[in-house]
């Protein structure tokens, strides 16, 4: 009996310290681990302003917005009726062209590939624009139509839409 | 403390005294010296020590770079153009170190050719195999984090590319990402960071490749007929004779390496990883590194993202257990008559994969890139365990001398019928 109950007392001491060293060690490997994720002045990289009055109809410019490229296009009358006619429940990832925009002539996007991060072809005349007339991404294949919508290819998202406001007709706030 | 501890005598009292105290001497005496190495051992087993003496090259030319190069954005491509043009011998230094990582690649990917067709993974050397492809593992780690270093377009992209494959993962992807990346995109911090562990990782490499040594020196070495070492007849010692012949494969190797580096340097470089990054404008087409590029051709057959990174790294990681999905006894595939076909296969299979890894993923190459990927894990889950069932393989020779004693005497029935041979009945003599 005496020898069960230091058995007892034994296990405790051991189950203790191996719990007491595995929730030092893990909090000794904690700040190791934080300090490779994005540091302050990273995550307070802030807004850009863009003046939009320059550009005309059908085209589209390429900005830089916390190190990535943000594609603002100017659409045609063509385009945002393409972008309307689809069915939302046909695509991979639902979404009305709607839902996507703030004025319809407008489009904004973050212009990363959503498969593995390239950036997509499109934004020159000269481009290939893929099968849907939106944008093609060279690395892997995927094709995006007028909204910035995944149609083909192996992306499985939509382009990001950034956060944005009009400050006025001329000029577009990201982030 | 043993008293009794049995102290190595040398002539040379200095070795007596270390010895004494560290029994250094007599350890590489017996594992470099006297070591047995089973005589019929080919220049295919000299690549192991190739791939060391690369590995240290690596460190050393590494070492000298480090101290000329500068982990930022906008400093890391001009500080390796000054390496190129400015720093005494850098260009030297550079090429050795671009394409050292190349040839480093050539010979391990000879090495494991080596290992799987003589089948040197399998008992008792299974460990030694998972260590091995453990090595490999950490090889496309750090040169994946070395490519990234000179910050071009090749450099960025990739980059890009490969830190993009973890957002795959399902909820935690994104944030995974972020983290190894220590930046929403590929930026100063991403370069820094790889930096670091560029020049950490070859000496974990290092560290491993001990014990991937330490543990083939425990059953000794395979050999072509993947019979063990049965009489002192059947091996030679280590020191001078496997000595002096992985040196001659070491010239071998010094004067195809020295061709490239003085007469070709470039012959195995991307010609945009010359254009600085530029995070706003995606190469053409990305093209990985030769060596990588059989890994990249899976990912890219498969049209699915998460499906894709699943198998890429699947390909490398099913390796691990071919030890155990191989149920064959014999180990050399000179003696399997219908898996040494499908092993032959599986090597122009890897070299067709990699060949479309390299082209855009489109039409006939797509095509290419999708047979091939179902010949790959087929040879694992199908062809390798099913074969070892159905084969019947021939017969193995008695003894590693019984081999010679057959290649001497041809008409003798040879080992068809197991006749002792004459070398034979001399080790019952012994």
């Amino acid at each position: 009996m005496a020898k069960k109950r230091k058995n007892k007392r034994r296990d405790f001491l051991q189950l203790s310290t191996v719990t007491l060293g595995a929730v030092g060690t893990a909090a000794f490997i904690w700040p190791f681990l934080k300090s490779m994720s994005p540091a302050e002045d990273t995550l307070a990289a802030g807004s850009t302003e863009v003046d939009i009055s320059a550009i005309e109809e059908g085209q589209s410019i390429t900005i830089k917005w916390r190190g990535k490229p943000v594609f603002i296009k100017k659409r045609t009358k063509d385009e945002i009726d393409a972008a309307k006619m689809v069915q939302a429940s046909d695509l991979r990832d639902p979404q009305d062209d709607a839902d996507r925009v703030q004025k319809e002539e407008w489009l904004v996007l973050v212009g990363v590939c959503t498969h593995l991060g390239c950036v997509p072809l499109g934004q020159k005349v000269s481009d290939m624009k893929g099968e849907y007339d939106g944008w093609y991404c060279p690395c892997h294949g995927s094709h995006y139509d007028t909204s910035g919508r995944i149609r083909k290819g192996p992306a499985p998202k939509n382009l990001d839409v950034p956060p944005y406001t009009f400050l006025n007709d001329n000029t577009i706030k990201i982030g | 403390m043993d008293k009794n501890r049995k102290v190595h005598q040398f002539k040379n009292p200095v070795l007596n005294w270390i010895e004494f105290r560290l029994p250094i001497i007599s350890y590489f005496k017996k594992e470099y010296g006297d070591y047995p190495m089973p005589k019929n051992c080919n220049y295919f087993w000299s690549f192991g020590a190739l791939a060391t003496i690369t590995l240290v090259t690596m460190i050393v030319s590494g070492i000298f770079l480090a101290m000329n190069y500068t982990p930022h954005t906008d400093m890391a491509f001009d500080s390796v153009e000054r390496i190129m043009r400015d720093v005494n011998y850098g260009w030297l230094m550079r090429y050795i170190h671009s394409n050292g990582a190349a040839f480093f690649f050539i010979i391990v990917y000879i090495h494991i050719v080596r290992a799987m067709y003589f089948g040197s993974y399998k008992y008792p050397r299974e460990l030694n195999w998972i260590l091995g492809v453990f090595i490999f593992l950490l090889m496309m780690a750090t040169s994946f984090l070395g490519y990234t270093l000179p910050w071009g377009q090749m450099s960025y992209w990739g980059a890009t590319v490969i830190t993009n494959l973890f957002s795959a993962i399902p909820f935690i992807g994104e944030g995974l990402k972020t983290w190894l990346l220590g930046d929403y995109n590929v930026g100063n911090a991403t370069l820094n960071r790889f930096f670091a562990l560029h020049y950490v990782l070859p000496f974990v490499i290092f560290g491993v490749v001990g014990l991937h040594v330490a543990a083939v020196h425990v059953h000794g070495s395979n050999n072509p007929d993947g019979i063990d070492i049965k009489t002192n007849n059947d091996s030679v010692n280590f020191f001078p004779y496997m000595l002096i012949k992985d040196t001659v494969a070491m010239c071998a190797f010094g004067v195809a390496i020295s061709a490239v580096i003085f007469f070709g340097p470039n012959l195995m470089a991307e010609v945009d990883n010359y254009i600085p990054a530029d995070p706003l404008v995606t190469p053409a087409h990305i093209v990985p590194n030769w060596y990588l590029a059989p890994f990249y051709a899976i990912l890219r057959a498969v049209p699915d993202k998460l499906g894709g990174v699943l198998l890429m790294f699947g390909a490398i990681v099913i390796l691990f257990v071919l030890p155990w999905l191989d149920r064959s006894k014999v180990r050399s595939c000179n003696y399997r008559p219908i898996y040494k076909w499908f092993m032959m296969g599986f090597f122009v299979n890897f070299f067709a994969l990699g060949y479309v890894g390299m082209l855009p993923a489109e039409g006939l190459y797509l095509l290419i890139a999708r047979v091939g990927l179902l010949y790959y894990f087929g040879f694992f889950f199908i062809i390798t365990p099913f074969v070892g069932w159905i084969e019947k393989p021939s017969k193995l020779p008695l003894s590693i001398s019984d081999v010679y004693a057959k290649n001497i005497a041809p008409n003798i029935g040879g080992g068809e019928k197991g006749i002792p041979s004459p070398a034979m009945q001399k080790d019952t003599n012994l």
